[in-house]
This record gives C-alpha cells, structure tokens and sequence, in this order.
C-alpha cells in the first residue's frame, strides 16, 4: 500500500491503496465516481475511459501508480445535470444513449478529437472512436451529437 | 420502507391511494403462458396493494413492476401514469421494480416491450381511477356535474364557470382514501393522448451524459466487500479440492467460498479480490468434450432427446410438393451469440441474519427473490430485491447470475458483497441465445404462385429464465447444485392452435387449424416442425429469441423463391400476403426507400465492388408489432466485406407511446442487428467456449461506417399498442442477406456473414 494522490476534475485526493491497483477501482470505489464504468476490465470496449493531459486513457488497465500527479477528467468533470458541458447538451439534445453504460468511451474520445481537431470528418470521427463499443448501437445518435457538439463549438 | 408503513406516511398528510387489493391483478400479462413468455405473477394481495398514490401537494407516486433497462421504459410509462392523469410528466415519480414496494409484474421482456402491453390492464387503469375519484370529489366539492369539469395539469376546473377549480392536492389534502381498482374506469383514446405520443426526451438522460446516473456498478453499502467468481475452466467440470492456502496470505482476502462447483473468493477490495480469484488454485476434474464446432449444425439433426412440435401441419404438404411444378430447397445455419453487455454484469447484496437484501440488475425482481430464497434456504419473504440498473442487457445476460453470486458469497461471509463479473466469466457462462439449423422447402406451381411450404428446424436448449424456481437455469444456480431445465422428449403431435409466437411459420403460410387461419399469407399447404434439442451451453432469450433465427430463414428463402421465378421481391411477398398491417409497411419501406422494382440479382455489373438491394419483413410474434426493412449494401468481391449504405425500416407498433423513444430502439435494433449478421458468434474448442472478450466476440464498433436508418412510423390508433423492442433487428439478417444476393447473386445461408464466408460462397457461387 502507498499514499497516491490524484487530481481528479480538478480535486486533490489522496488515497492509500497498492499503487497496482487499476484507476478505475480507486475512481469508482474509492472517490465514487460514477462516470468511468467497468466494461469489460480488459481496456477494449471504453466505458472506463477518463481524460488525462488532454489524452483519453483506459482506467481499467492504467495501475493507480502511474498517475501520481496527473490532472484526471472523468465524464462528471465535464459538467452537471445542471450546467451540462456543451457535448453533454449535444448527446442530451439528439437523446443519444438507450443504457447510457458505454458514455464515458464515446463522449470522452468525442471530446478529446474535438479539442485537438475542432473540424473533424466522419472518418476522423470513425477512426476516434474505433477502440470504444455501444452495445445498444445508438451510433447514429451518437454520430449526430458529436458533430452537433464540433459545430456549435466553432460557432 | 415497507408497503405498510410507505402508506401510512402518505396518509399522515393526506392521499389517494388506488389499490389492487380487493380487484386483484388484473391479467398481468397481455398474452397467454408460453415458454417464452414471463413468467405467471405471483401477488400476494396482503402485501403489496398501491400501484399509485396521490399525494396533498399533488405529486404522483406509481409503483411498477415493469423496469427500465436502456429501453426507455421508465420514460414511456410516466408518461402512461401522466396521460391518465392528465399531470405534467414531471410531476409523476416512477418507483420501479422493488420487491417491498412494487407489484409482481413477472419479467420485464423485450418481446412484449410495450409500456400499454405492460401497463395497459394495471398501473393505467389505476390511473384512470384515480382520475375518475377525484373527479367525482372535485364535483360534490364544486356543486357541478362530473361531466362538467376538465382536467389540465392536476386542477380540475368547471367548463360552465371557470371560477370554480380544484387542485388535486386540495382535494386530497388531510384526507384519506383507500380506492380499488376500477376495471371499469375509462381509459383515454390514443385520439385524446396529450402527453402519451409525443416526443417526450428520456428522464435519465441528463444523468446519463452528465455521469450522474447511479448503476448498480455505483452501489454502495457500509461495510461492503467485494468478490470475484472462479468459473470451471472446462465446461462441466467439477471441483476436486479448493487450496485455500493459495490466497489466504494475500492482503485483504476475507475468505475463500465453495458451494458444490461454485467457487468465489471475498477481500476487502476490488483489486484483491480480483487478483485473489486469478490465483486461486482449485482442482477441477472432468468436463470438455465440447463437440466439435465443425461438426456442430450436423449434429444437431440427431440429438436426442428432441422435444418435437408443430406450429401447424396440413397433411397435404408431401402430396402437394409432388405435384409441384418445381421444389427449391435451402437449409439456414445461425450461431449461438452472447447477450454481451457492455459492462460485465454486477449485484450488490447483504446478507445477515436471516434476512437478504439484493441490489440487482435483473429483469425479474420477484422471481430473482424466489431463486435467491431457494439458494440460502430462506423464505422469499425475507428476501428485498431492489432492481438497479445494469447495463443494457438485451434478455437473459448474467444480471440474475451474478446476483446468485452476490448472495451466496454475503451470505458465507455474513457482510454486504459487491461482485462484479469479468468479461470472459460473462461470455464463457452466460446463457447464449439459441443456434438453429432450419430446412426449408417450397412447391411452386407453373405460374410461380407457392403451393406449399415445408419447414423444419433443430435448435438447442438448455436452461431459461429461472423464473421462481429454477435457480439452476443460470450457471450459478447449476454450480451450487440445482437442476436446469433440460429438453425432454415429445412426439409432435395435433395442432390445436395456431400461434406463432417465436415465429416459426413464415409470413406466407395461411396458418390454418380447425377451420381458423391465424396466418399472415395465403400458401394453404404448410408444415412447420421443430426439434427443441439439448445445448451442451446455457441457452436463453436474447432479443427477439428464436425470432430472429426464424426470420433470417424465412425471409432469406421467400427472396430465393422470388429470384426463382425471376420475381421482384417486393412484389413476390404481397402476392403471397394476406395480412393488411404486414403488407402495409412492406408497401411503405418500398416507397420510402425508392424500391427498384425487378427481380434479383441485379445484372451483373463488372468491378471489384457490387451494389445491392433487399428487403425483409415480419408480424413479431405473429401480432405484436409489424416491421419491413430495405437494406442496400456495397460488397467488396476480393474481400468479401459487405459495407450496408442505408437502412429504411417501414414499422407499426399501434399508437405511438413515444415516437422519439421508438426511433432509438429502431435504430440499435436494426444496428445490433447488422451487428449479429455481420460479425457476432460464439465459437468453442473441445474443452469450452474460445470467444472471451471483444478481441474474440465480432461486436461491430464505431470504425465501420455507420448506415443511416431511415424509420417509417406508422402510427396506427384505434388498435392496441404492440412492442416495439424486437421487432426492428428480427428481419436484419435477411435483409442484408438478400441484398447480397442481389449485389452478388450469392446467397449466404449461414450468419455471420463474415468476409471469409462471403469470399468462399461467391467463389463457390452458393446460389443454385
């Protein structure tokens, strides 16, 4: 066990836990976080994704240890039922999600295209979000929102 | 809280509460017991009699048994409680699917996913009551005639004096009133829906996209611990001996459970726990032998026992195939797929003397309770299962699986269990939706009208839904020790009814026993058999169960007839159709997608690349819900990929409850099944299941290019509302298949239809 501590959307914590453990665990158990979400523990399908340095990464796979320091955002970090972050407004607006488990892989991939490429085409859009899964397949939904939030963005 | 007490805190400031106690449930279910439908409801009046509450300031209190799993139910029945009402959506709290609070109301099941089909006979008619009560309180408190007032957001007000209203909070203020359910209240027409039939936006989807939303994963409770399953490593292995010294060293491990050949593991934390269960060491004997996959549809034909029925049998099948001026033939291969949630399923339970509490994603709260009681030799009374939202689990995924897990491992330790499966626990034992090979024949006269259609399919079974005692159903239950529901042998015998259900009669068969024809088409001469044989997998309702398969071959092979006789197919099916709503949305997904009318294959067009058109249709379940969708796809002869461009899906559900709410589920219904057609099957070796994760289970992700899907809604009132959960993926398969044939004049009659099938059938040009 060693003391860690984290900044998560923008709040220090400190926890004592085996720097081995997956982010994930200490997000969702520890600091009870509900956005990162475990899929399938293997770093493949995205709904554990959370945003380090601008850089989506995958919680599940990514040891706690390793993110000494780091500046972590997770799907809450990005706004409120209240003030919703324009790319949740965008997914709230064109109602895309039907079990809403897969949206911390495909909103926090969206948003990291997004920021680095404010323009982005279908297939920049197809090629962000290749490592995530909506098992509901809301894509078309999903699709809509993201270039809906790109377009509102510039504007 | 219990019923009692929540009753008494309503009626301290006053309420109207409408009850079911002395009217008992009214026919819960919309259709008769099958085996696959839900289960029969098991209220018990004594204990449970509110279905909704009108508090004095006015809000709205429904209890269902009915839960949201991603499919919008939540949404689409407060608008339900809020139409009959005549509240705004927002006034109505929705408490779902808790044992201590909610009525048994079976299972939540895609196949009859419509909010009226659930709710229609119960929680509406309540609603309804209430109104009518208050209505009449409202009219001896005004002076005027009940059939003077209107209703607008929950004051009721005199047409002839304006001045004279009433909100229902004060009419309900300080007062009680204990109301049965009046089967006779009045119900509002479609023609009159205000709040029902409008794009209502999803109640959780704020919370959703904001990382709000509390799934079961997000369960807490004080004291929690966490644990892991250890699965046998070869299917129906059993346990020699469990070395408990291998992990009772490792930090924060609690202890080591065995219960027959199921073995878990608790910790303090997730990630000990984890670790603990990866080094367990148990040694396992026998299992395996899994027949090989190659081998698998062969096999099929002859295993035994086979329980053998007719959905319908003229005896004139073989006579009329003689005479027939030509008999084409096909046989239809589909796998075993996974529900493959997106998150590994997880249950929260808490287990201490003599009482459980569960905190479970199942579709199936009450039965759930009954087959956690069995596991822990408790009374059902003593368990509370409180549904939580899992992730979408598109039918019998592990959610009751792992609640079994979270019980037995709480009830070893005597503290709240947290269990989370992994991946490869969920996609190596849960109950896998049904593989089918499906023989196919039709007769066909000299003007190329079907004269007869012969089908007969194999398809295994092992397990279900455990309903309220078949623990054993799901793998926990069979590892703890309790029986699943094996296939037991019976002759086919006389039809009684016709009834389609799991729709092994195509469309095209007149469907006529004793003189009644419940068919959707015309071909008088018909025989549909199947032999339900034994799964050496779980098996188990993944959405639209059976239907799916069903259609896949029967759409496919109504195509292979109409290219047959150089038919179109559009025009091939409505010759052969009878029933107005199926012909309708064949007509409308035509129209809407500019059918080019002709038959397939489309001339042949040189290149490496083909285009393609087809079209595929269903009445779900015989009558509940009606869809036509119009694939086009590119397929790319060297690689054998199918690229589908655009999807039209022509649908009629009855009365829209949510026409937003629809289009979602058409949508990813019609992409998951693109999905299952294209990529998804379980595969094995001799020794247990090889598809263990995302690398090795086809689920399509976003790097393919998603088609647009075009719905069509038809939004028929005046007749009952149908589901609409399943209806949309049941014909994808066949609509992509035979826009493949059409592109290609190759039929592939095996799903999925992967590159390397498509390349070997069109360099084997499958087709006649």
């Amino acid at each position: 066990m060693s003391r860690i501590t984290l900044t998560v959307n923008g709040h220090a914590h400190t926890v004592d836990v085996d720097p081995a453990t997956p982010l994930l665990y200490v997000l969702s158990d520890d600091l009870q976080l509900r956005g990162p979400k475990f899929g399938c523990g293997l770093g493949q399908c995205g709904a554990c994704t959370v945003i380090v340095q601008g850089r989506t990464i995958r919680s599940c796979v990514t040891p706690v240890g390793t993110m000494k320091g780091a500046e972590i955002t997770t799907l809450e970090g990005l706004g409120s039922i209240d003030r919703p972050h324009p790319l949740q407004q965008a997914f709230i607006d064109e109602q895309a999600a039907q079990c809403g488990f897969c949206l911390s892989g495909v909103m926090l991939e969206a948003k990291a295209l997004v920021d680095a490429n404010p323009n982005p085409s279908d297939g920049d859009i197809q090629q962000a979000l290749s490592g995530v899964l909506c098992r509901c397949f809301v894509h078309t939904r999903m699709l809509r929102a993201i270039k809906r939030y790109a377009r509102e963005k510039k504007a | 809280m219990s019923a009692f007490s929540r009753r008494e805190f309503l009626q301290a400031t006053g309420a109207l509460i409408v009850t079911f106690s002395s009217a008992s449930i009214l026919e819960p279910l919309a259709f008769g017991q099958g085996p696959f439908d839900t289960h029969a409801s098991h209220v018990d009046p004594h204990q449970l009699d509110s279905w909704i509450a009108i508090a004095a300031d006015g809000t709205v209190t429904a209890h269902t048994g009915k839960c949201e799993l991603g499919q919008g139910m939540l949404t689409a029945q407060s608008q339900l409680v809020a139409e009959e009402l005549s509240v705004p959506v927002a006034r109505v709290r929705l408490i779902q699917c808790d044992t201590d609070l909610c009525p048994d109301q079976g299972t939540t099941s895609g196949s009859q996913s419509s909010p009226v089909n659930f709710n229609d006979r119960n929680l509406a008619q309540a609603a309804a009551t209430a109104r009518e009560a208050l209505l009449g309180l409202a009219a001896t408190k005004l002076g005027v005639a009940a059939t003077d007032l209107t209703i607008t957001d929950g004051t009721i007000t005199a047409t002839s004096d304006k001045t004279k209203r009433v909100t229902y909070g004060e009419l309900v203020a300080g007062r009680k009133f204990s109301l049965p359910l009046s089967t006779t209240a009045k119900r509002k027409t479609a023609g009159e829906w205000k709040v029902l039939g409008k794009p209502v936006m999803r109640l959780d989807m704020a919370a959703m996209a904001t990382g709000q939303f509390e799934y079961v994963h997000n369960v807490q409770v004080p004291g929690m611990l966490h644990g892991r399953v250890v699965r046998p490593p070869r299917l129906g292995a059993t346990v020699v001996a469990v070395d408990e010294s291998s992990v009772s060293h490792m930090p924060g491990v609690v202890r080591v459970v065995r219960r027959g050949n199921f073995v878990g593991v608790v910790a303090e934390r997730q990630w000990q726990a984890a670790q603990a269960a990866q080094r367990l060491k148990v040694q396992w004997s026998g299992g395996g032998n899994l027949p090989a996959q190659g081998e698998f549809y062969g096999r099929l034909r002859t295993m035994k026992p086979s329980r053998d029925a007719f959905a319908v049998n003229s005896k004139d099948v073989d006579e009329k195939l003689r005479q027939a001026a030509s008999v084409i033939k096909a046989t239809y291969l589909y796998p075993y797929q996974a529900h493959a949630s997106m998150g590994a399923s997880c249950a929260v339970a808490d287990v201490d003397d003599g009482k459980a509490t569960l905190w479970s994603p199942t579709q199936s709260v009450y039965p759930t309770r009954s087959g956690v009681a069995m596991l822990l030799g408790l009374p059902p009374e003593s368990v509370h299962v409180i549904f939580t939202r899992g992730s979408g689990c598109y039918g019998l995924n592990a959610a009751d699986t792992v609640s079994y897990d979270a019980a037995l491992l709480s009830h070893a330790v005597g503290r709240p269990v947290r269990v989370q499966l992994t991946r490869e626990d969920e996609f190596r034992s849960e109950s896998y939706g049904y593989a089918y090979v499906i023989d196919q024949r039709i007769g066909i006269d000299h003007d190329g009208t079907i004269l007869a259609w012969d089908y007969e399919a194999w398809w295994p079974s092992l397990g279900f839904r455990p309903g309220y005692d078949k623990p054993g159903n799901v793998i926990t239950g069979f590892l703890a020790g309790f029986e699943p529901e094996r296939v037991a042998a019976q002759t086919a015998g006389e039809v009684v009814t016709f009834q389609n259900r799991i729709n092994p009669a195509p469309s095209y068969v007149s469907g006529c026993v004793g003189g009644n024809c419940g068919g959707a088409g015309k071909v008088r001469s018909e025989r549909v058999l199947a032999h339900t044989v034994p799964s050496s997998f779980l098996t188990g309702p993944l959405r639209a169960p059976n239907r799916v398969q069903n259609t896949f071959a029967h759409e496919s092979f109504i195509d292979e007839a109409a290219a047959h006789v150089k038919a179109d197919p559009v025009a091939y099916r409505l010759r052969h159709l009878k029933d107005e709503r199926l012909i309708e949305v064949v007509t409308q997904a035509a129209k809407a997608a500019g059918w080019d009318a002709r038959p397939s294959p489309k001339p042949t067009v040189g290149g490496g690349s083909a285009s393609g058109r087809g079209i595929a249709c269903v009445a779900y379940s015989g009558d509940n819900g009606y869809v036509a969708t119009v694939a086009e796809v590119e397929v790319d002869r060297a690689r054998g990929q199918v690229r589908v461009k655009r999807f039209v899906v022509a649908h009629d559900c009855g009365p829209i409850s949510n026409p937003e709410g629809l289009k979602n589920q058409i949508e990813g219904g019609t992409l998951q099944g693109m999905s299952r057609a294209l990529g998804e099957e379980v595969t094995w070796d001799d020794q247990n299941v090889t598809s263990v994760d995302w690398g090795t289970y086809h689920s399509l992700g976003f790097e393919f290019e998603v088609p647009a899907v075009e719905s069509v809604l038809i939004n028929r009132i005046g007749v009952p509302a149908t589901g609409a959960g399943e209806t949309a993926i049941t014909v994808v398969a066949a609509a992509i298949g035979n826009a493949i044939f059409d592109a290609t004049g190759t039929r592939i009659r095996e799903v999925p239809f992967t590159p390397q099938r498509i390349k070997t059938a069109l360099a084997a040009k499958t087709y006649l």
